[in-house]
């Protein structure tokens, strides 16, 4: 199974090869609420670790969604723009954001893995 | 002859809930379909004769599309517009505790005096010869203002709050570019308590935003400000008293602050409400403050606008303010409108402000004189007081139950568990026939409710609804959460769906495709 | 205090209710040598008739448009408003609400935006509107940093042909926000070459028709130009009622249509309040700024209105908002939309046949006038004049013997060399009287 890991910010990262599909945590889409509107970056487009990778939008709020780690966009989730609702349907399936092409490996190991993230979530609300 | 006739004159049985209308009107309460569905393209009501045949010099510009729009006769047009406006909840409708919006009455003597000729049918660049009494009354607003505010100048021409701010602001910017600091003082600090104009309007002009965290009691750390402020400091702006309805009680120590890193002084003036007359923003080391003509000053709100947001500026900002600006000119008053030869940082608005404001503001002072504005300020200060004392043992309140200014803040702790969040006791409130009050603002305490009663309530009118609100919350946590839940039941409407106009936004109104098309 | 209903007794008992001593344990926050113990000097409290006597003798000191021939326009006009809009705007629930947070007590003004945006995207010809603007200069501000988020360029090019007030907006937003602004010389005669002054860099160009000189002016080409080198077209207006008449600037291709609304609804007011509109292509709506109302429908499936696509606002984006703007200008808009539906579209086209046609007149006569040069080839109701004296003492002259000729350009353009024209402006409130009288005038001193 392809490994995940997690952000502070609430993005998620799953590799896959030396590709990684990122986008944001179920906790992430039930504190937004019902998302509107998705604005994702052109492919091929190189974002750093912490750069602004997305942007995701629910009626009453905005969130930056954050690139976990350094890479190359290569493919964008464009079904989103017409059903923004996948990202609260299925967060971490149909409703991902934008593939990487990683950069850099070694910046993974600074990302929570799954048990981590379940404890970070629970000591927050 | 006699009518030996009777009816029925007391309810009986028949008093029951009744069947659905075949209209769907409720009595008094009446759909009104949009303009456009019941229009017609070529009804008019305004008479108006054809000129008399003409060449047109419109070098070829005529339009021929046929614009689209449908008119309504004039019996129609009041009907339509006077069944909308039955659908609204407005001040004279009941208490409105819209915290931070501050809405209290409206005096009618203002609109009548802002619709005297003399001021409503004058053109804004008619000969000043023809307009003094006009800029007489901006110079008397401008000396209201700063006597109240103790501050040096004022520029009145900013449209509302929002724009107040971006006009001080950019006096402050000015200011630090004719010190030679422009490129290095850059940074604006916002509490997290601020308004989100404050942030937009640092940004739109280029600074960067550093927030400041607000502490524990809900207000500002001058030591936390000693710590942020340096040679990069342009300004801080710092709303007071706050939008958690306290005065910032270190406000003189922040001042101090901010001026030792050579920074400036922004006053967000939104809740300078609770305050004229009991204090002067000047003493308290503010460089600009607006003030919102349209809270403070009870100007109307209107759904939404007209504001108007004059600036006041101390010594050290006095010579950027904008044009135009009114002087007095021997015997009369002039009017500047060019920057050129002046240290003004240039212009943000056609023309001279929101004159119709300007009246209605001085209107209100006036009426209200010297002793009547502190006096407002006191009692709205004691009915918001009343109200937490009132409710403390029922809702919590996030820095303790201490004394407020205008308005008090509640939080959501009081909730947990009862299955009713914030929103849902707003909208109950609207079945018990209140304005809810602000909710979700400001973002510091969570669930927050913000309530600002103002002067303009009589004690009864606090009574009941402090009893309501009682009610209401015994009702919560008792675990009556359906009342809250499918909350309002009442209304005009239900809730709304905002996802669903937000996914699709159906923004205008577009005729229904011709029948004909369709069936072919 | 009329305006206040506690009693002193209702203060005590309230202050014992909350256990307090005083007042001023209230307001122990503020530092005590900075709480006022006197009053600021300044009158005490008057009662209505005394505020009414003050107030009207102010108001008695100005000259009001319906006293005398009036042809003063320049981007505020004098138009006749019907009795039924002032009635319905002073209504309490129109009045007295606020912006519209609580959709389900706030169905009235949430259909009248829906039915505002609706009028005003179709008067120009554009796809979406929004709620309004606080006035038509400052939605042409706005609309300048619109085009630069859009274009990812921050180089805004101006007519010559743009109101100067229009243009110390945009230029002094610009200056603050580090923006270039390149502002074409005073075109008096709608000839200068602007499409010489759009290429790859620049972000939008603002183009005002009517211009402020009076001049129509045809788009299309520049448009086409604009869509070539990436640049957005903003077209301006002041004078709404020449929508009615007068091709829109959505059919000659702009992206943004922004404008002055005063004219429909509104008073002269000294200059505001006003209403700016503001419409853009369907495709930018993420990126235009202010409130928008749109459709949906409630809990039980009615159809009901609420304000939508607010994350580009400020209360929400904060730093990152699409505007620092709060507030629109909801009366009135209110106002624009009651009397845009008395007129409908017949009704605001024969009012716009009416300008121009009296507009017409009024030139024909002038240009009859020695000493007097009409310089317009296409307007609709308001040209430009050259007098041979100077054009503001023309003015104060005209405005001793009780008319008020028009707007010296002078007054717009201080140091531009223009201090022979005279901007007139002639709408159905002129009668044959008022321009006879005008022509008489001037023939007295020029």
């Amino acid at each position: 199974m392809a490994e995940t890991r997690y952000t502070k910010d609430h993005e998620y990262i799953r590799i896959e090869g030396d590709t990684a599909v990122v986008g944001i945590t179920d906790y992430a889409q039930s504190q937004l609420g019902d998302v509107v509107f998705v604005e994702l970056p052109e492919i091929g487009k190189s974002v750093g670790k912490g750069d602004e990778a997305a942007v995701v939008e629910s009626v009453k709020a905005a969130s930056e969604v954050y690139a976990p780690v350094s890479g190359e966009v290569t493919a964008v989730n464009s079904a989103l723009e017409a059903s923004p609702g996948t990202v609260n349907e299925d967060p971490l399936g149909s409703g991902w954001f934008v593939k990487l092409r990683i950069s850099d490996a070694s910046e993974l190991s600074g990302l929570m893995s799954e048990d981590e993230y379940k404890a970070f979530v629970s000591t927050l609300s | 002859m006699l009518n030996r006739q009777g009816r029925p004159t007391a309810p009986g049985a028949a008093a029951a809930a009744g069947p659905s209308t075949f209209t769907g009107n409720k009595a008094l309460q009446q759909e009104e379909p949009l303009l456009f569905e019941i229009g017609r393209y070529d009804v008019t009501g305004v008479d108006l004769d054809e000129p008399e045949a003409f060449a047109p010099r419109l070098g070829g510009l005529e339009r021929t599309d046929g614009i689209g729009l449908p008119g309504l006769s004039e019996p129609e047009t009041m009907r339509h517009f006077v069944r909308l406006s039955q659908k609204n909840y407005g001040i004279d409708t009941g208490l409105f505790p819209l915290g931070s919006c501050t809405m209290k009455h409206n005096p009618r003597l203002n609109e009548r005096m802002a619709r005297l000729p003399g001021f409503a049918d004058v053109h804004p660049l008619q000969p000043v010869s023809t307009v003094q009494g006009a800029l007489e009354l901006m110079n008397e607003l401008g000396r209201w203002l700063r006597e109240l505010t103790g501050m040096t100048a004022v520029a009145l021409s900013p449209k509302a709050g929002a724009h107040g701010e971006l006009c001080g602001m950019m006096a402050i910017k000015a200011a630090i570019e004719a010190k030679g600091e422009g490129a290095t003082r850059r940074t604006v600090l916002v509490p997290d308590s601020a308004h989100g104009t404050n942030p937009a309007t640092a940004a739109l002009i280029q600074f960067d935003v550093k927030p400041v965290p607000v502490r524990e009691d809900g207000t500002v750390d001058p030591e936390v400000v000693r710590a942020l402020a340096g040679p990069d400091t342009a300004a801080i702006m710092l709303t007071n008293p706050n939008t958690c309805g306290l005065f910032e009680k270190d406000v003189v120590a922040i001042a101090e602050a901010v001026h030792a890193a050579g920074g400036y002084f922004y006053c967000d003036g939104a809740n300078y409400n609770a305050i004229v007359g009991k204090a002067r923003p000047g003493d308290l080391g503010v460089d600009a403050m607006h003030i919102n003509l349209h809270k403070t000053f009870s100007t109307p709100h209107g759904g939404g606008g007209p504001g108007s947001g004059p600036v006041v500026l101390s010594e050290r900002l006095a010579a950027f303010a904008p044009v135009p600006f009114v002087r007095m000119d021997g015997a009369g008053f002039d009017l500047v409108e060019d920057e050129e030869g002046t240290d003004a940082f240039g212009r943000i608005t056609a023309f001279h402000g929101q004159m119709g404001m300007y009246v209605r503001a001085l209107s209100y002072m006036l009426s209200h004189g010297a002793d009547g504005c502190r006096q407002a300020s006191e009692d709205a200060v004691l009915n918001a007081n009343y109200v937490r004392a009132r409710l403390a043992d029922l809702m919590s309140l996030p820095f303790g139950n201490r004394a407020c200014m205008h308005e008090v803040l509640f939080d959501d702790a009081w909730l947990k568990d009862t299955g009713v969040t914030t929103l849902d006791f707003a909208k109950a409130m609207i079945d018990e026939g209140y304005h809810p009050m602000t909710v979700y603002f400001p973002l510091v305490v969570h669930g927050a409710m913000l309530i600002e009663p103002t002067e303009s309530e009589s004690r009864a009118s606090l009574d009941l609804f402090i009893a309501t609100l009682r009610d209401l919350a015994l009702a919560a946590k008792r675990g009556d959460a359906e009342r809250f839940t499918g909350a309002p039941y009442h209304a005009p409407r239900r809730r709304l769906d905002e996802t669903r106009a937000a996914r699709t936004p159906v923004l205008r109104w577009t005729p229904p495709a011709p029948i004909r098309d369709a069936a072919e | 205090m009329r305006y206040l209903p506690l009693s002193d007794t209702d203060r005590q008992d309230m202050l014992a209710a909350i256990g307090a001593r005083s007042i001023d344990e209230l307001f122990a926050d503020i530092p005590a040598d900075k709480l006022m113990r006197a009053l600021p000097d300044l009158p005490r409290r008057k009662s209505e008739l005394e505020v009414e006597r003050i107030l009207s003798r102010m108001a008695g000191k100005n000259v009001p448009a319906s006293a005398a021939p009036f042809f003063v326009g320049a981007g505020a006009y004098k138009h006749h408003v019907p009795a039924t809009v002032d009635h319905l705007i002073q209504r309490s629930e129109f009045l007295t609400s606020y912006t519209p947070y609580q959709p389900e007590i706030a169905q009235g003004t949430l259909q009248y935006l829906f039915e505002f945006q609706t009028q005003v995207a179709a008067l120009t010809g554009m796809e979406v509107a929004n709620a309004s603007m606080y006035d038509g200069s400052t939605a042409c501000g706005e609309a300048v940093l619109m085009a630069h988020r859009v274009t990812k360029r921050r180089k805004a090019v101006l007519s010559g042909g743009l109101h100067p007030h229009y243009a110390d907006v945009v230029r002094t937003l610009s200056k603050m926000a580090g923006d270039e602004v390149v502002t074409l010389a005073p075109d008096v005669t709608a000839s200068e070459d602007l499409l010489a002054a759009v290429d790859s860099g620049v972000s939008c160009v603002v183009v005002q028709t009517p211009d402020v000189f009076g001049n129509l002016r045809d788009l299309r080409k520049l448009s086409e130009k604009c869509r070539e080198t990436g640049a957005l077209l903003i077209a301006v207006f002041t004078e709404v009622v020449s929508l009615g008449l007068v091709t829109p600037p959505g059919a000659m291709g702009a992206d943004i249509v922004v404008g002055e609304g005063q004219s429909i609804g509104n008073a002269l007011n000294f200059g505001g309040p006003y209403v700016g509109l503001f419409a853009a292509k369907q495709k930018y709506v993420r990126q235009m700024p202010g409130r928008l109302c749109g459709e949906t429908v409630d809990a039980d499936g009615t159809r009901g209105f609420v304000l939508t696509l607010s994350t580009r606002e400020q209360h929400i984006r904060r730093d990152k908002a699409t505007s620092n703007i709060c507030t629109n200008s909801g009366l009135c808009a209110l106002a624009f939309t009651i009397h845009m539906t008395l007129l409908g579209q017949e009704g605001l086209a024969r009012l716009a046949r009416i300008n121009h046609a009296n507009a017409v007149k009024l030139a024909d006569m002038l240009s009859g006038v020695k000493g007097v040069e009409v310089l317009n080839g296409a307007f609709f109701n308001e040209f430009t004049l050259r007098l041979s004296r100077p054009a503001a003492a023309v003015v104060e002259r005209l405005a001793e013997q009780g008319v008020m000729a028009g707007v010296p350009v002078s007054r717009l353009l201080p140091k531009a060399g223009l201090d022979d024209l005279l901007i007139v402006a002639n709408t159905e409130i002129n009668t044959d009287e008022d321009r006879a009288a005008l022509v008489a005038a001037l023939k007295g001193v020029l």
